[in-house]
């Protein structure tokens, strides 16, 4: 972004605007998320900077709102912390149960998505492929149609999800998928499918075919070329594409609103619940934990990235 | 792909079957009214019967309840609702009937349904507070002549700043009367007719541009807290638990409350029948009532329960002056009319959603 | 950043030849061989794309078409009120009740007074005549104790509101379970006495204000992206490989990171007590009594989702910015043009494929929204979201929140066909 020789003082002065702007910009994107991490460790239930906290005193600073993480919803948070504490809050604690429960939906709807995901981009990225650009645009449409619509139709559909065999006539009462652990998992599956689409499709895109024609005219059968020579090439988009809807799980909550049960009370409903009823700075201390975890996750996402980039021999430009 | 689902599908089977040992899931509405909750009813509770109680918040527990009713997929065993909607949803066959021999007697061995007060036992559902809706206000924001009537509330000249106001007509057009100068008993013949609904309207129009709307009840104890605004409508012991739990410098105005009855009720077909009829059964008796009285400002539904309400937690605030059914407070009390609620709800709810839009 | 385009479209088998002699080992003619193969190759393609296409279609696609199905299909007066449904099928529209449609309304009042389902018949009808709820069910529960003919008089009796012939013209209406008159209430309209189409009560018209304002919302908030967006995306894609990657961070971390957490960021931020509104007292720009309302408010709205959907509008810009040979410019200053002219003439033209990308995802996104407006919107900041969402949850009219969900899934559909016809959907990048 050098400044040519020949640029006239005017320019020179827009160059530097220019820099100041983006500046500003940087600070709009990034400030909101680092501002409440000072915030988190605050003495007071206030959501500003309090005089002791700017005078750096450390009694303006303090670990309560992480504590309370702990104690919220214990049978007895005031008894000693010996190994009865810690079970308790272990198998009481809200914000503990909550990221269990998001934890364990998270991984298995995961899963769900990433397998078939995975399985359905090596079929959209052969030339093969008949009707591939309808058939992506239907895989994808989880993604663009709006939630509210999504978490309506699931509502209904996994209230009875026998319900549709009624219109040619079958019994059409099978139990409920609402209110479950799979119901949650199989529609976070489903918006989390479009990301390991993309992501997968992307990393295909430079994979070279004839390395499989290859494997093949030397012998190896289809499932020795896919695990031998596809996967090891595709593995970090399917990672990241994995991520992806990981992430997706763990931060969705309007599908969560309407179709779970009390039992599947997850991270982002009990922050939803938090943030309605009163932003205690307890929600801070949750949004500062989940800000370290999405940097965590940032940085493995970028480092698969400029692997897979390497490995397929396409220069990052 | 069929391993995952069955290994997730046994997951959910044997976290279920854990559970369905003894659990019972209750609705209520969240904040220092469920802490208050948690405190006299669900901890002794579990500690006699070894049933979990699990606690779901919600904004107003019948908004869940019709949906899971509507949609038949009911997920919560006992309900926390107002009169209105326990009439209502009884009469359309929703609730499980309450027969008042089945619970407790009063210790001195007065039978249910005379130790009730009146209203307090419906064919479905059984009251365990009073409560009321009350104004609140900022008092560092009024320092020489604070606010005293409900006129006041709607009087931004005098009294500057925002105001919280709950999103439902119920808590908000009986307000605007009593502001206009209609007396607390002429309130529902007002409402039944659509000049008094306009007047209602056009009261609250006055007002409308300064009003922060909250739909939780702990939002306009937050919304004062804040710092939002100056003075809200709110449920009195959620104010109270601010000013004597918290030392808020809030203060309340007991001119036009509106005071109501909450209930418990189950619906049918609810997961857990015989642990939510336990549960309501134990939380609905003398001693529970009166417990609660320690942890929030909400009158008891028993009059054996009156005698034994003693001081809050704190152990030196006593409770008589904080409470919504004391008589100083109820000179100008609006009483909630279910039968006129459970006709008029939807329709009013509609008129309200399309003004608060336009 | 992987390149877009279909890679593979090139390298497909080309159909048959006119190959006629040409045969292959075993003897086939090689073109139905070929053929063959070429089928063969399409089968195994679909076949890795069958369980997930059928896993969408299953937890997707039926879950949608079945709730918009509530659009124009509600049972809830024709299944209960079988008899009045018959005479109204059996008679021409204006016919003035007869003795037989008092008979028929009124066993049908007693049976679904007593089968408690009299709420569900009230509720119907009260969505197309408001206030009749009340007249269903306080009549309900007059008739479980018994009526007596002469039925007209004696239901008029217990409320006249049985005599309006508007009344009567509705339930008309709901007699059939198939019914437009969800679609016309979402665009403010109604039916008279004579069933013609008219604009609803001044006082009920929201929805149309309502799809207007999440347009205008979203357009908005897809411009404030643009602007903020481009020299962003521009410094990226111009600055070295190393330095852009690192500032590429402060761009993918919000991206990154959860909805709600940066949510609840601006509300900290914004409100009356809030990071923001301290700075500008510090800053001597407002004084302390003057603190300024910037959440539970439109504009609360529009800066939430304005960050949120930032980095939508920056990825695509960044990776078409990076392929803009830069001796363009320099080729046009080199003739003459100032830097305004080069940028405006020369480079911001090439940038519009990556602008076209970015704005029709923003907007795409932003007119779904629900989280966002839901918490810090207010009454002023709701969209139409909210609204389905209230619909669903609180007055449970779930056919008016089906019509809502079908308009809005139209427009949003008709934003993505142009997506993907001027774009093309295998163009998305995350990062």
């Amino acid at each position: 972004m050098a400044l040519p020789k020949y640029a006239s003082p005017l320019e020179k002065a827009w160059h530097w605007a220019y820099l100041v702007i983006c500046t500003l910009i940087f600070i709009f994107l990034i400030a909101p998320i680092i501002v409440i991490i000072p915030l988190s460790f605050n003495a007071e239930p206030y959501f500003t900077f309090t005089d002791k906290m700017r005078s750096f005193d450390p009694d303006g600073y303090s670990m309560r709102w992480y504590d309370s993480l702990l104690t919220f919803g214990m049978q007895a948070p005031d008894g000693p912390r010996n190994g009865g504490w810690w079970a308790d809050a272990w198998n009481n604690a809200k914000w503990i149960n909550a990221a269990k429960n998001s934890m364990i939906i998270g991984f298995f709807s995961t899963i769900l998505a990433t397998a078939l995901g995975t399985l359905a981009a090596l079929g959209l990225s052969r030339p093969e492929m008949p009707f591939r650009r309808a058939i992506m645009a239907i895989l994808i449409s989880p993604m663009i149609v709006p939630l509210i619509i999504t978490a309506t139709g699931m509502f209904f559909f996994y209230s009875n999800p026998c319900s549709v065999l009624g219109w040619v006539g079958l019994p059409s009462n099978c139990g409920r998928l609402a209110g479950t652990y799979t119901g949650v998992i199989l529609a976070h599956a489903t918006l989390g499918i479009p990301f390991v689409i993309i992501t997968v499709t992307a990393t295909l895109v430079g994979f070279d075919q004839s390395l499989n024609r290859a494997a093949a005219s030397l012998g190896a059968n289809p499932r020795t070329t896919f695990f031998r020579v596809t996967m090891p090439l595709i593995l970090p988009g399917v990672i990241s594409g994995a991520l992806f809807a990981f992430v997706t799980s763990f931060d969705e909550v309007v599908a969560v609103l309407f179709i779970a049960g009390p039992d599947q009370q997850t991270i982002p409903r009990q922050m939803w619940n938090g943030i309605r009823e009163q932003i205690s700075p307890a929600i801070l201390a949750v949004a500062t934990i989940l800000v370290l975890f999405s940097i965590a996750l940032l940085t493995t996402v970028e480092l698969l990235r400029r692997r897979s980039e390497r490995m397929r021999g396409v220069t990052p430009h | 792909m069929k391993s995952v689902l069955i290994a997730s599908t046994a997951l959910v089977g044997i976290a279920s079957a854990a559970l369905a040992e003894g659990e019972v899931n209750v609705v209520s509405w969240g904040g220092a009214y469920e802490v208050s909750q948690v405190e006299a009813y669900n901890k002794p509770f579990t500690e006699q019967t070894g049933i979990k109680v699990n606690m779901i918040a919600a904004d107003n527990p019948a908004t869940p309840l019709k949906a899971q009713v509507e949609a038949g997929n009911i997920t919560g065993d006992v309900f926390d609702i107002e009169v209105s909607d326990a009439i209502r949803l009884c009469d359309e066959g929703a609730l499980v009937e309450i027969d008042p021999a089945d619970l407790p007697a009063a210790p001195d061995g007065t039978p249910a349904a005379e130790d009730f007060i009146d209203g307090a036992l419906q064919d479905c559902a059984v009251a365990n507070i009073f409560w009321g809706t009350v104004i609140a206000f900022d008092t560092t924001k009024f320092p020489d002549a604070p606010p005293a009537t409900a006129a006041d509330f709607f009087d931004l000249e005098k009294f500057p700043g925002k105001r919280g106001l709950p999103k439902n007509p119920k808590r908000t057009l009986y307000l605007a009367l009593i502001a206009d100068g209609v007396p607390a008993d002429q309130i529902y013949d007002k409402l039944a007719s659509e000049e008094g609904v306009a007047q209602a309207f056009a009261k609250l129009d006055t007002i409308k541009d300064n009003v922060v709307w909250w739909e939780a009840g702990a939002q306009p104890v937050q919304l004062l807290a804040d710092g939002e605004v100056t003075m809200a409508t709110g449920y009195n012991g959620r104010f109270f638990d601010a000013m004597v739990g918290e030392g808020k410098p809030f203060a309340i105005i007991w001119d036009g409350q509106y005071m109501d009855l909450d209930m418990f009720a189950i619906p049918k077909g609810s997961p857990n029948p015989e642990a939510a009829m336990e549960y309501l059964k134990f939380a609905t008796d003398t001693q529970r009532l009166a417990d609660q009285a320690k942890y929030i400002a909400y009158g008891p539904s028993r009059k054996s329960s009156a005698a034994l309400v003693g001081t809050y937690k704190d152990g030196t605030t006593e409770m008589a002056p904080h409470m919504p059914t004391n008589p100083d407070h109820m000179t100008s009390a609006v009483m909630d009319d279910p039968e006129f609620w459970a006709d008029h709800d939807a329709e009013l709810s509609e008129q309200f959603n399309a003004w608060l839009a336009s | 950043m992987a390149q877009a385009s279909d890679p593979h479209a090139a390298s497909a088998p080309g159909g048959d030849a006119n190959d006629g002699p040409l045969t292959t080992a075993d003897g086939q003619p090689l073109g139905r061989a070929l053929r063959r193969s070429q089928r063969r190759a399409k089968r195994r393609a679909f076949l890795l794309v069958l369980p997930l296409l059928a896993f969408i279609l299953i937890t997707f696609v039926v879950p949608i078409a079945q709730m918009l199905q509530r659009s124009f299909y509600n049972d809830g007066f024709s299944a209960n009120m079988p008899q009045l449904s018959a005479w109204f099928a059996a008679t021409e529209r204006g016919t003035d009740p007869d003795d037989a449609a008092w008979a028929a309304l009124a066993a049908d009042l007693t049976a679904t007074a007593e089968a408690r389902t009299i709420g569900v018949v009230g509720t119907r009808i009260n969505y197309d005549m408001a206030g009749t709820r009340s007249l269903f069910t306080s009549t309900g529960r007059k008739v479980r104790d018994g009526i007596e003919p002469p039925y007209r008089e004696a239901l008029l009796e217990i409320d006249e509101k049985w005599g309006n012939p508007r009344l009567w013209s509705v339930m008309r209406e709901a007699s059939s379970p198939v019914t437009t008159n969800f679609y016309l209430a979402s665009l403010d309209r109604t039916r008279d006495d004579d069933g013609n189409i008219t604009m609803a009560p001044e006082n009920q018209q929201v929805y149309v204000m309502l799809f207007q304002r999440t347009f205008g919302l979203s357009l908005l908030i897809t411009v404030a992206t643009f602007v903020l967006g481009f020299p962003i995306a521009h410094l990226l894609a111009t600055l070295p490989m190393r330095r852009a990657n690192l500032l590429m961070i402060l761009v993918l971390l919000p991206f990154w990171t959860s909805l709600l957490v940066r949510t609840t960021s601006w509300i900290v931020l914004l409100q009356q007590q809030g990071v923001v509104n301290d700075l500008l007292i510090w800053a001597g720009i407002i004084d302390a009594n003057g603190r300024l309302q910037m959440i539970y408010n439109r504009t609360g709205t529009i800066i939430a989702m304005t960050h949120i959907l930032l980095p939508f509008m920056i990825l695509p810009l960044y990776s078409v910015m990076r392929t803009i040979n830069p001796s363009y410019v320099r080729a046009a200053r080199s003739l003459g043009a100032t830097s305004w002219t080069a940028f405006r003439r020369i480079y911001f033209p090439q940038t519009l494929p990556g602008l076209g990308a970015g704005a029709l995802l923003v907007f795409i996104l932003a007119v779904g929204y629900y989280i966002t407006p839901a918490l810090v919107g207010g009454s002023s900041g709701q969209l139409i979201s909210n609204m389905i969402a209230m619909h669903m949850t609180d007055t449970l009219n779930w056919s008016m929140a089906a019509a809502l969900a079908a308009l809005l899934l139209g427009s949003v559909l008709a934003l993505y066909w142009i997506y993907d016809r001027l774009v093309g959907i295998d163009n998305l990048k995350l990062g």
